[in-house]
């Protein structure tokens, strides 16, 4: 378990307050000036020696992507953006940083922002937290009462502003090229990469786009050093990660927790175990709906960081680990996050848009019980057909679920599809009517 | 890909109101000069919150002359994002989160209750106007499952009985607190207290 001095996040349960004093206490925008002082070079080597990788769910470096912002600010200004969309099912850590360690975020900005020379920042919330978001705002303005941000921010020279921008329901503005569309004020429809957004981003101009985990630790690891960063986990996944556990246990709960923690000392020391017993757990989605499941037998044994995740074929994702037992019906459960992935496609990709419907019917209609032993194939060959054919990794993201749950559970759907071909039954099933908006009057 | 249909009966006119012009100054501020066109999420909203939470075609026109832009760039994005609505709803809009880790833990009793109390078809306004009702996808409160939104603030830990003395307050215009109905402040794991399965939804 993770002792209580390596948490960085010591308000995560708000048992110290939220408010700027309060923050103050806990260390934070303690040397910050110091930090800054140090120069962009040594910030950016500090967070790669760190290894910290993306918490937003791709795992990438975050020094890395630092690093590839234009090293002077030419004619264009450069942007900082902060992705708080959190709206991956399973996932709600970004909610308990907004609300209790906003202090985090906005210092961990600052020295962002200073990293890669953007004078301003922009924050894209998603607009369900509207709470979270006034409480930010608060905290900013906090902030800039205490002169930390705005003209020669925390006495160290650099302007700094944040500006915070609330989304309105779409998953897929957590997509970062969707999420700069969104800003700009269009749909928010992903853009093609290349160019990415680190020098063509938001309005144009070169950007990085960071998620509210990755930024709020930055302080804490600088001012600890990297090297204390890095001893904790395992090489290349190194440091600590909120956990997020849904689902099917005794106690749900955020913790943090270290990165290659073992699944089954989260849910059984942290989540007071599975409903029913470690014996009635049937399987676990490690990262957010958009990773493939695993079932028990891997569970047992199972570290979560990224690179075990990899693999066994799933990922870490944004670590919202979502606990299925044998009282479920997990077809069930996979079908309804097959709608999700149906409902939030932006539209834009034709394999997506269709796939993700067609996933959806395929597997409604196995769960009712009209599908015949062929829909498990067109199942897969949907998958395969969305996966790698899409603009943005939504499509990957609706196909790997579908796809572990083939991968696990492939026995258990083939005994659900013992009917005969439909066209013998003359059951009338409209493959391309879409049900769920015919039960919609007003939909 | 959600769609959504805009109401029938629309208001002729719509101009934002003394108060929201000022604010409407202040969110362009937020953005770069030139970018204008960035300001119209966050009008949307002044929109609705100056519209009984439903958006008129009026307003949209009126958004895309205060922000010279074209009518239809308005458009699309008031009917891409699902947060804007575009037919009236309730006095209380309540939202009920359906996503697996919510339907692990009983959403669809929620539901179902949603059904009886308010209508059996989803954003039907009651004859009073009071309550209207949708099933939405992940509202990001995982662990305080199952979980419902009424206008901005979330309703967590909820069971059977609560959500149906929650929904009674709304069709009487005395609304309940918002918050967990387990009695949790956030989202630590509730060790002293023993779960029961029958005691949730």
């Amino acid at each position: 378990m993770l002792k209580d001095e390596n948490k960085i996040f010591k308000n995560l349960y708000n048992d110290l307050g939220w408010d700027i004093d309060s923050s103050l206490k806990r260390d934070d925008w303690k040397n910050t000036k110091e930090i800054i002082s140090k120069g962009r070079d040594w910030i950016i080597d500090e967070v790669k020696k760190s290894e910290l990788r993306g918490r937003g769910g791709a795992g990438f470096s975050t020094g890395l992507k630092w690093s590839f912002a234009p090293k002077k600010i030419g004619t264009r200004p450069h942007y900082l953006v902060i992705n708080a969309d959190e709206s991956e099912p399973g996932t709600c850590k970004d909610r308990d940083i907004l609300r209790f360690e906003p202090q985090k975020l906005i210092e961990g900005c600052l020295v962002a922002g200073f990293a890669v020379n953007a004078h301003s920042c922009y924050i894209y919330i998603r607009g369900e937290y509207y709470n979270e978001g006034q409480r930010l705002q608060e905290a900013i303005d906090q902030a800039y009462k205490k002169n930390f941000l705005g003209k020669n921010a925390c006495d160290t020279g650099w302007d700094f502003d944040i500006h915070i921008h609330f989304g309105a329901g779409a998953y897929i503005c957590g997509e970062e090229t969707a999420l700069l569309e969104s800003i700009e004020g269009n749909k928010g429809q992903p853009r093609l990469k290349p160019p990415f957004p680190a020098l063509v981003g938001l309005y144009g101009c070169p950007t990085i786009v960071n998620n509210v985990e990755t930024v709020a630790v930055v302080p804490t690891i600088l001012r600890r050093g990297a090297k204390w960063f890095a001893s904790l986990g395992k090489p290349k996944n190194t440091g600590t990660k909120i956990f997020c556990i849904s689902g099917n246990v005794n106690h749900p709960c955020n913790v943090e927790e270290e990165m290659g923690v073992p699944l089954k000392d989260l849910i059984e020391k942290h989540a007071g175990g599975v409903v029913g017993g470690w014996d009635n757990l049937l399987a676990v989605i490690p990262g957010g709906s958009s990773m493939p499941l695993l079932p028990k037998k891997v569970c047992d044994t199972l570290r979560m960081d990224f690179d075990t995740l990899i693999e066994n074929k799933s990922g870490l994702g944004t670590a919202g680990v979502v606990v299925i037992n044998k009282d479920q019906d997990i077809l069930k459960c996979m079908t309804r996050i097959a709608r999700f992935y149906k409902h939030e496609s932006c539209g834009q990709c034709t394999p997506c848009r269709e796939g993700s419907g067609w996933m959806w019917r395929i597997l409604k209609r196995i769960s009712n019980g009209d599908a015949n032993i062929s829909d498990v194939n067109l199942l897969a060959d949907v998958t395969k057909q969305i996966e790698g054919h899409t603009i943005c990794a939504f499509g990957e993201g609706s196909a790997w679920p579908v796809q572990g749950l083939l991968r696990h559970f492939r026995k258990e759907i083939e005994r659900k599809c013992a009917g005969d071909p439909i066209i013998k039954k003359k059951i009338d099933v409209p493959y391309l009517v879409d049900q769920h908006l015919l039960e919609k009057d007003n939909a | 890909m959600s769609l959504k249909k805009v109401a029938q009966n629309q208001p002729k006119d719509f101009e934002f109101n003394k108060e929201n012009l000022v604010i409407a100054e202040r969110i362009l501020k937020k953005y770069p000069e030139g970018k204008k066109k960035s300001a119209v999420m966050p009008l949307l909203y002044l929109a609705q919150r100056q519209n009984q939470n439903w958006i008129p075609l009026a307003a949209m026109k009126y958004i895309a002359k205060y922000l010279s832009i074209t009518y239809i760039n308005v458009y699309e994005v008031a009917t891409f994002y699902s947060m804007y609505n575009l037919s009236p709803v309730g006095k209380y809009f309540v939202q009920v989160c359906t996503t697996s880790p919510c339907l692990i833990r009983g959403a669809d009793k929620l539901v179902k209750i949603c059904k009886e109390k308010i209508s059996e078809k989803e954003n039907k306004v009651t004859e009073n106007g009071r309550c209207s009702w949708t099933e939405v996808e992940c509202l990001g409160a995982c662990v305080s499952a199952p979980m419902m939104q009424v206008n901005n603030d979330y309703y967590e830990d909820l069971d059977e009985k609560n959500t149906v003395k929650i929904i009674d307050s709304f069709m009487n215009d005395k609304p309940l607190k918002p918050g967990s109905y387990r009695g949790r402040k956030n989202t630590a794991p509730e060790r002293n207290k023993d779960y029961k399965g029958d005691n949730h939804a």
